[in-house]
């Protein structure tokens, strides 16, 4: 057993700290809350260059062949920061499913667009019924000569309206079981007949509904097998899930940091606050939550990691983080106290990142229901 | 609107509570939990001389005609003093079922006895499947002559092994719904093929199993009509429900009471403990606790009393008081330290009802589904 | 990052698991509930020692095993789930065997390790006082010196296994006009001394596991002492140096998870399984993710002291954490099992034998014990994050 992270992945953490410290400080991190396309191209540049979206791809398509693992800690550091942008929907809900279910062909065309920064990937999967079951999957695929025509509305999908390509998954089947009949497509954003129209959402990410109305894909564009998709969906549910959870830890780490620093500040009754025993408690709680939210994340992300089969582990860290995230950054407030309600303070920007992440990839009673059923109930 | 209480009611409390300081003083509430009957004769008989067993009959039958909100302010005082043995079987779960469903001659045989001080009564109405719907109620009641055969296991029955009269609630019929079919019959506590068992319980409350092995009841013991004791026992359970609450909110003031006078006297680091922070928080939590509850109950107990439709009421008092009990005398608790885990030490008098009272009449789950249901949902 | 245990731990695991299989049996279980002696067992002990486990993590000079850390992390987490009687060894093994490793002399290391890991001396520790708990340095009971012994006279109280044990390490204030932490020391008493009376304490549950001890005019010879006169309370501070993960507490709450889905499979209401219920599926869900979280904090604090580091705040926070799931877990249980959650042992409508209302009482107790909650808190802010001192 090792619970500590490597000494790569140490240095990474650190200069990713440090690059996202001097290249998106919170200032930004504003001005792309308001802007339209929601990221900058030129840090996305330097991002491509310090070889972040090539991160797990193998070396033969241009990446640096690290692990999830490496990933996860990189993401740590991107929600720690809090960084807009199109770096999750496109390497976690891009890279990595073509990464397990591409054709060679496909991983050939795509993957090193994706390392150098040239591309933006999104996948859609959730629908107006926002729950990320097969069941909620409706939008239709139909076979026509060497294409298939996509039909319906895709809602929660984040960066559509800047992305290259859109992995879109459809029902080709009605059949004996929802999971049964799920195709998934590589589409091109550009195709005629896709309509895009983004949400104003909390956290301001720029999620999008995607309308298909007719949309011609290429059979070659199919992602993975012909009615089979949904264990893909699966799979990269699970590495978006401990990737998101990854992101969530940084946050809330950072809200804890910020809330311990202010204590130790603010003064009050001739002392810190962080003297009296009340903000004290909260400060401990919040210490337990983020630490036993790392440690689980952690043991999660490393059996995603290792290809293990962690389906509960998943679904328990997920529905921990969820509420510790959104405890942590609502006593984060509470000990701020009115400043940290104001739209210019940054425990805002962390406490509406919370809210927005409880849902994504399933709240906690989603995932308290995975645990139950694994647990045999 | 008046939401005091009268001159006469704050009367009957400070005299109740000053005759049960004396009279039920905790080493006597301690010496019942052990005791097999669980009551002293000496005391019941001095509390009907009060005339407290007849304070919410009518004066025709023997009683006081005061109100259930009076009645309510007693059982509040009782819970304080964790007054053990059979008032609350005998008058609230018995008192009242004859007193809605008996005949004229029943009313007039039973009532004055009971307020007399005379008959101790005991209601049958959970079975092991330990619930409070129709459809728990399987002891079959079978006519054979002028009598009726009752058979079956009853469970949880307080003070069944000293009642003179049980009065046992019985399928007779499986009619198209489970309401249907049920009646309620008195039965002579002595009655041939009743064999009663104590239960070990938590609070050391007389609960017991009863088993009717083809007893015995004339058809005049019948309580209200064939087959339709549903309706009876629905409103019963309303009433009981309050009444309970009434009790719940007596031992949550007496524990806060208890943990704010320790918190005064008790000296570690140089000074009283409730000149900390947490503890004055812990304290701030139980005060709200036992405000809200008494609220919320004596809403409750005002509606029962007016004959109001009082459903959601004393389902939103009981799914609140459940968990606010608990919570208060979990907090006492850690105010007490290890003194109050001691048995000698009353702390845990109040916790162990607290804990007892949780699932009685149903549960802050049940309650809430009820509530959920008045909402339309 | 590398969650697996290597082979040979987990062969240990599976041999410590086959043991505890063979020996804490329900039945054995049962038995030490009849004599009221729940978690003491002078039998199972003396067999952990014969396995060489009672002191495994100890150093091999002092009569140990030498094992790593992960290694008793492995072995408490299997005594934890089987929720094996721990009492007749825990003070020993844990707290008064390290303290005299690190303080005492060489005389005092050859008279009283042996017996402690041939599980044969049972412990009990001398600490609370009626004016002394959270607030432990301001400890009344006094020892004066006469020639070559001191005379100890106070009260003690809250003290676990006083009726049962044969030694007691206590503290005992040397110098009242010193600054109140630094006038303490520590000694060495023998249960069987003169002067010393026992009386028991019956806790909440009905159980006599602690006791007030009084002492008057105690006599214990100067060698008794450990480390220097009036150096007391740091010498007390070494007995955090055992494995602290806590790990027996999620554990034990997994076996009692289990207990309960297996009760709420095969409990029907009303015909439905009470594992169909929605609210009851939510709440056990909950309560594996706890558990899990627990484990892995527990696993954190082994982590770091295998590696040689002071789990200064983790170690804390394992404790609180696990206190609060135990009356959280066992709380559900009792909420679930309704009206039969009130139920105590030895009645035959009693789920799981009654233990699930017991185990909450005792739950209670836990959240108290070694250092209240709230203390607890404060250490985790203060030492951990570096708040100022109230």
């Amino acid at each position: 057993m090792n619970l500590d992270f490597t000494e790569e992945q140490e240095m990474l953490r650190t200069s990713a700290r440090d690059f996202l410290t001097t290249e998106c400080p919170k200032t930004l991190v504003r001005e792309l809350e308001e802007s339209e396309k929601g990221y900058s191209p030129e840090l996305w540049k330097k991002m491509a260059e310090l070889g972040w979206m090539g991160l797990v791809i193998p070396d033969k398509y241009d990446g640096m062949g690290m692990q999830f693992m490496d990933l996860a800690v990189l993401l740590e550091e991107m929600g720690r920061n809090i960084l807009p942008g199109p770096f999750f929907s496109t390497v976690v809900l891009g890279a990595l499913p073509i990464l397990s279910a591409g054709s060679e062909e496909q991983k050939k065309e795509i993957l090193p667009k994706i390392a150098g920064g040239k591309a933006i990937l999104t996948m859609a999967l959730t629908e107006p019924s926002a729950t990320y079951e097969a069941s909620g999957v409706h939008t239709k695929a139909v076979a026509r000569g060497n294409s298939f025509i996509l039909n319906g509305t895709k809602l929660f999908v984040e960066n559509a309206h800047i992305a290259d390509y859109i992995i879109c998954v459809t029902r080709t089947k009605d059949g004996a079981s929802p999971e049964e009949g799920i195709t998934l497509f590589l589409v091109d954003a550009k195709s005629p007949g896709i309509k895009c129209a983004v949400i104003p959402t909390i956290a301001l990410d720029k999620q999008c509904e995607v309308v298909f109305e007719n949309v011609s894909v290429p059979k070659k564009n199919m992602l993975g097998e012909l009615d089979k998709g949904w264990p893909l969906v699966a799979r990269t549910l699970e590495q978006a899930t401990m990737a998101k959870c990854a992101e969530m830890i940084g946050g809330a780490q950072a809200a804890l940091d910020m809330t311990v620093a202010y204590a130790k500040e603010r003064v009050q009754y001739g002392r810190p606050i962080g003297a009296f025993q009340a903000i004290q408690f909260y400060l401990s709680d919040m210490w337990m939550k983020v630490t036993m939210s790392k440690n689980i994340t952690y043991e999660a992300v490393w059996m995603v990691s290792e290809g293990l089969p962690c389906t509960e582990k998943v679904a328990i860290a997920k529905g921990w983080v969820n509420d510790a995230y959104k405890f942590v950054t609502e006593r984060g407030v509470q000990v701020h106290g009115a400043i940290g309600t104001t739209r210019d303070h940054d425990m805002g920007l962390y406490y509406r990142r919370a809210w927005a992440a409880d849902q994504t990839f399933g709240n906690t009673d989603f995932q308290r229901e995975v645990v139950a059923r694994q647990m045999g109930l | 609107m008046d939401l005091g209480f009268t001159e006469e009611q704050e009367m009957l409390r400070t005299t109740a509570r000053d005759f049960l300081e004396k009279e039920c003083p905790k080493s006597l509430v301690k010496e019942m939990a052990e005791d097999e009957k669980g009551y002293t004769p000496e005391l019941w008989r001095k509390m009907a001389e009060l005339g407290w067993m007849g304070l919410a009959f009518p004066e025709e039958y023997g009683g006081m005609g005061m109100s259930f909100i009076d009645l309510a302010v007693l059982l509040e005082e009782m819970g304080r003093a964790c007054l053990p043995g059979p008032f609350f079987s005998t008058v609230v779960l018995c008192g009242f079922t004859i007193l809605e469903a008996g005949n004229e001659e029943q009313k007039r045989e039973f009532l004055p006895k009971i307020a007399n001080g005379d008959l101790i009564l005991a209601l049958a109405l959970t079975e092991p499947s330990a619930r409070y719907d129709p459809a728990s109620i399987q002891i079959k009641a079978v006519p054979k002559g002028d009598d009726y055969l009752i058979s079956g296991t009853k469970l949880f029955v307080e003070n069944a092994h000293i009642a003179d009269y049980i009065i046992c609630v019985t399928r007779t019929k499986n009619g198209a719904s489970p309401e249907e079919g049920i009646t309620i019959f008195l039965v002579d506590g002595g009655s041939a093929g009743i064999s009663t068992t104590l239960l070990k319980t938590i609070a050391g409350d007389k609960q017991c199993e009863v088993i009717f092995d083809n007893v015995r009841v004339p058809k005049k013991n019948m309580l209200g009509e064939l087959n339709k004791g549903w309706g009876v026992v629905e409103k019963l359970l309303e009433k009981a429900t309050a009444a309970l609450c009434a009790q719940m909110v007596g031992g949550a003031q007496a524990a806060l009471d208890m943990s704010i006078a320790y918190a005064k006297e008790r000296v570690q680091f140089g000074r009283p403990i409730g000149s900390f922070q947490a503890i004055q928080h812990y304290c701030a939590n139980m005060v709200t606790d036992v405000d809200g509850s008494k609220y919320v109950t004596y809403e409750a107990a005002w509606k029962v009393s007016n004959g109001l439709p009082a459903t959601m009421e004393v389902s939103m008092a009981k799914a609140w008081v459940s968990e606010a009990y608990r919570r208060v005398t979990l907090l006492g608790h850690q105010i007490h330290g290890s003194i109050g885990f001691c048995m000698d030490h009353d702390m845990p008098l109040y916790f162990k009802r607290a804990k007892a009272a949780e699932p009685t009449f149903g549960d802050a789950d049940w309650h809430r589904e009820v509530v959920a249901k008045q909402l339309g949902l | 990052m590398d969650f697996r245990f290597a082979e040979e731990e987990e062969r240990f695991r599976e041999e410590v698991r086959a043991f505890l299989k063979k020996e804490v049996t329900e039945e054995f279980l049962m038995g030490l509930e009849d004599r009221g002696e729940l978690d003491f067992s002078r039998e199972f002990t003396k067999k952990l020692a014969e396995k060489g486990w009672l002191a495994m993590a100890w150093p091999k000079e002092y009569g140990g095993g030498g094992a790593t850390m992960m290694e008793q992390l492995i072995f408490n987490e299997e005594i934890g789930y089987f929720q094996a009687p721990t009492g007749a060894h825990r003070q020993g093994i844990n707290l008064i065997g390290p303290t005299i490793i690190a303080h005492g002399t060489e005389e005092q290391k050859r008279r009283h390790l042996r017996g402690i890991t041939a599980g044969e001396v049972v412990w009990c520790q001398g600490f609370s006082e009626p004016n002394a708990g959270s607030d432990l340095a301001s400890l009344q009971c006094r020892a004066v010196e006469e020639g070559d012994d001191y005379l100890i006279t106070g009260q003690k109280v809250w003290t676990t296994n006083a009726h049962r044990a044969d030694w007691c390490h206590l503290l005992a204030r040397t110098d009242p006009e010193a600054p109140k932490h630094r006038g303490i020391s520590y000694f060495l008493v023998d249960m069987k001394s003169p002067g010393i009376t026992v009386r028991p304490l019956i806790n909440m549950v009905a159980a006599h596991d602690f006791n007030e001890v009084f002492l008057d005019n105690v006599r214990v010879p100067k060698e008794n002492m450990v480390g220097d006169k009036n150096q007391g309370w740091y010498v007390s501070q070494v007995t955090l140096a055992g494995e602290r993960s806590q790990i027996g507490l999620p554990s034990s709450c997994k076996r009692t998870l289990e207990g309960l889905v297996e009760y709420v499979k095969e409990t029907k209401r009303n015909g439905e399984p009470l594992a169909h219920n929605p609210i009851v599926r939510r709440k056990l869900a909950e309560m594996a993710v706890e558990i899990e979280v627990n484990r892995m904090i527990a696993y954190r604090v082994a982590w770091m002291q295998h590696k040689g580091l002071i789990p200064m705040v983790a170690a804390p926070a394992s404790k609180l954490f696990g206190s609060e799931l135990l009356q959280r877990l066992t709380g559900i249980g009792m909420e679930i099992m309704g009206l039969y959650g009130q139920l105590e042992l030895g009645s035959k409508w009693a789920p799981l034998r009654g233990a699930m209302a017991r185990m909450h009482m005792y739950s209670l107790g836990i959240a108290i014990a070694m250092g209240t909650n709230e203390i607890m808190r404060n250490i985790l802010a203060i030492r951990g994050l570096g708040l100022p001192r109230a």
